[in-house]
């Protein structure tokens, strides 16, 4: 014990503190350098390649006719329709888990299955959806397939955001709605979602920016990486703007590197977007919640 | 703090026996009547077989150390000591002579009638002031014809009126925490109880704000019944006709205010009323 503690007046070697503290801040900046130069690597090579031309065609055989049109659009397609499926039923399952459920066995087993899920690759999430949305359901390789999918995949994300922003409404809130002979149902509507709903807005942003850049369920899904028209409902085929990048990485000329690199400018583009309108939609939240 | 009492022992059943004392003033209608009310939180029993009537256009108020129960007691009497999760209750609770957990007794139709006020004022954060007083209506789907003049007459009964009719539209967190507790007060009014709960709805308010409320509740009475919970002996002697005493559970006396705190019964109650425990 002595050993370990000098005279108490002594600090702890100045240089041991000081060393520490700088080895911490490496380990902080390493992966901000990492993603820097990768990111700095990307836009040099590819922002010279987006314009109009690259923006609205179809891909090509040759490079500088290629462009991202089928790939942004089905995406877009993707994100809708996943979007139109998991936010209803992840919310609807919060709601229910946090305003209704009993703590119980049930509760408790659904809780940490959802937990779990959120963990789970997301090639297997491509892999269920082979089997169950392509073949099971039968609904093929289409638009529809790979949202229920990537709903599946996103679920978690927004069943848990949602809870925590259900839990951030004050219990007293919901007492004195019910005090007032409401039911739990008006008390959720009218008391608890309207100060939760900018939580769950971010919550859902979140999952769906996730949803975006997904490729490896699409790949196992079978999206294609050769379209030449557009979606024209759910049940076309499709193809999406990582399966397009992915495509164009593993071709050997050069031309379709830039092309990659352009094509990841306009998703990590399209992300910050989405990240930045969750982080503006939650600070107007703590807003209006901090009293 | 206190002596004699541990107000968080555990009182799990099997517990001690005492007197059932049916405690009640003759003479005065019976809004509400508890009969043998005992209540649990999980395992631990909270009230035990408390039995009592409280008389309609009267205040009572309910006195004891933190704890003992009082909280439980009037949120048993509005049907939320079963919204939390693993409280149960047995025994009776009579509202003008109807069994309100009776079957087939919707105990949000017995919440309207029953209003509450709690010890933290919580307006709704984002509504108005005006939306605050209207919540009761909005939530519940009633839909009156003349909503300005539910605004106004719930507020001028709360005492709030006219220093908030030229800001309805402002949120109604804005007020100050006396303003906040006297529109929670309105916000209860404005469905029309018949019987008014306040727990401590004065604990978290300073003294000028908590006369106004005091004062308040004088006028309220002519129109509804009161039961007011708190944790302050001059409060309960200057707003109540009738004053109960609870300890960790049971009810030690119920009768006058003016009996319960110059002559007591009870050594306990007079322990507690003149500031040996407590
Ligand atoms: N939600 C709860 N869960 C478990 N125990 C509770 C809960 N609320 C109150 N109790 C217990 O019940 C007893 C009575 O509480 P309460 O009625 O709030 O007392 P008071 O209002 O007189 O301070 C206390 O011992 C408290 O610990
Ligand atoms: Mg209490």
């Amino acid at each position: 014990m002595n050993r370990l503690r000098p005279p108490a007046t002594r600090p702890p070697s100045r240089t041991l503190e000081h060393g520490f503290r700088w080895l911490c801040l490496l380990a902080a900046l390493l992966p901000v350098a990492v993603l820097g130069v990768l990111l700095f690597d990307v836009v040099r090579t590819g922002i010279g390649r987006i314009d109009v031309q690259f923006l609205t065609s179809f891909p090509s055989r040759r490079p500088e006719h290629a462009g991202i049109i089928a790939g942004a659009v089905g995406s877009l397609w993707l994100v809708g329709l996943t979007a139109a499926i998991a936010v209803p039923i992840g919310v609807g399952a919060a709601i229910y888990l946090e305003e209704y459920a009993r703590r119980g066995r049930l509760a408790t087993l659904i809780e940490v299955n959802v937990s779990n899920l959120a963990g789970v690759p997301s090639i297997i999430y491509g892999l269920l959806g082979l089997e169950l949305f392509v073949r099971a359901l039968s609904l093929g390789r289409s638009l529809l397939a790979g949202a229920l999918t990537l709903a599946l995949l996103v679920l978690p994300i927004i069943i848990l955001s949602t809870r925590e922003a259900l839990r951030t409404v004050p219990r007293g809130l919901r007492e004195a709605g019910l005090a007032l002979g409401a039911t739990r149902w008006q008390v959720v509507r009218q008391v608890v979602l309207p100060l939760a709903i900018p939580g769950i807005l971010t919550g859902s942003i979140l999952a769906i920016s996730r949803a975006i850049g997904e490729a490896a369920p699409l790949v196992v899904l079978g999206a294609l990486s050769y379209v030449d028209f557009l979606p024209d409902g759910p049940m076309a085929p499709f193809s999406a703007l990582p399966i397009q990048i992915f495509n164009w990485t593993s071709r050997p000329q050069a031309g379709f590197a830039v092309n990659a690199a352009a094509g990841i400018i306009v998703l990590m583009a399209t992300l910050l977007v989405l990240n930045a309108a969750a982080i503006i939609t939650r600070n107007r939240m703590q807003k209006r919640l901090g009293r | 703090m206190q002596t004699t009492v541990d107000s968080d022992a555990c009182l799990s059943p099997p517990y001690r026996t005492m007197e059932p004392a049916q405690m009640s003033n003759p003479g005065v209608a019976a809004k509400l009547s508890v009969q043998e009310l005992s209540a649990w939180h999980g395992e631990k029993q909270v009230l035990v077989r408390v039995s009592l009537d409280l008389p309609e256009h009267e205040i009572s108020a309910v006195i004891g150390p933190s704890g003992c129960g009082k909280s439980t007691l009037i949120r048993c009497l509005n049907r939320m000591h079963e919204l939390v999760p693993g409280a149960t209750h047995r025994g009776s609770i009579q509202l003008d002579g109807e069994d309100i957990y009776a079957s087939g007794v919707d105990p949000v139709l017995i919440r309207r009638r029953v209003g509450m006020v709690f010890q933290k004022p919580n307006p709704f954060p984002t509504m108005s002031i005006r939306d605050n007083v209207l919540a009761g209506l909005r939530l519940t789907g009633m839909r009156p014809g003349d909503l300005d003049a539910v605004v106004e007459s719930a507020l001028q009964q709360a005492a709030l009126w006219s220093e908030v009719k030229d800001r309805l539209r402002e949120p109604g967190t804005s007020l100050s925490g006396g303003q906040q507790q006297r529109l929670c007060i309105a916000r209860a009014l404005a469905v029309e109880p018949e019987v008014l709960l306040l727990d401590e709805p004065c604990s978290a308010l300073d003294p000028i704000a908590t006369t106004r409320i005091e004062d308040l509740l004088g006028t309220l009475r002519e129109r509804y019944t009161i039961v007011i919970v708190t944790h302050n002996m001059q409060q309960a002697a200057r707003v109540s006709q009738q004053t109960a005493f609870l300890l960790q559970g049971e009810l030690v006396e119920f009768t006058e205010t003016d009996a319960l705190f110059t002559k007591p019964k009870d050594k306990r109650t007079e322990d507690y009323v003149t500031g040996k425990f407590g």
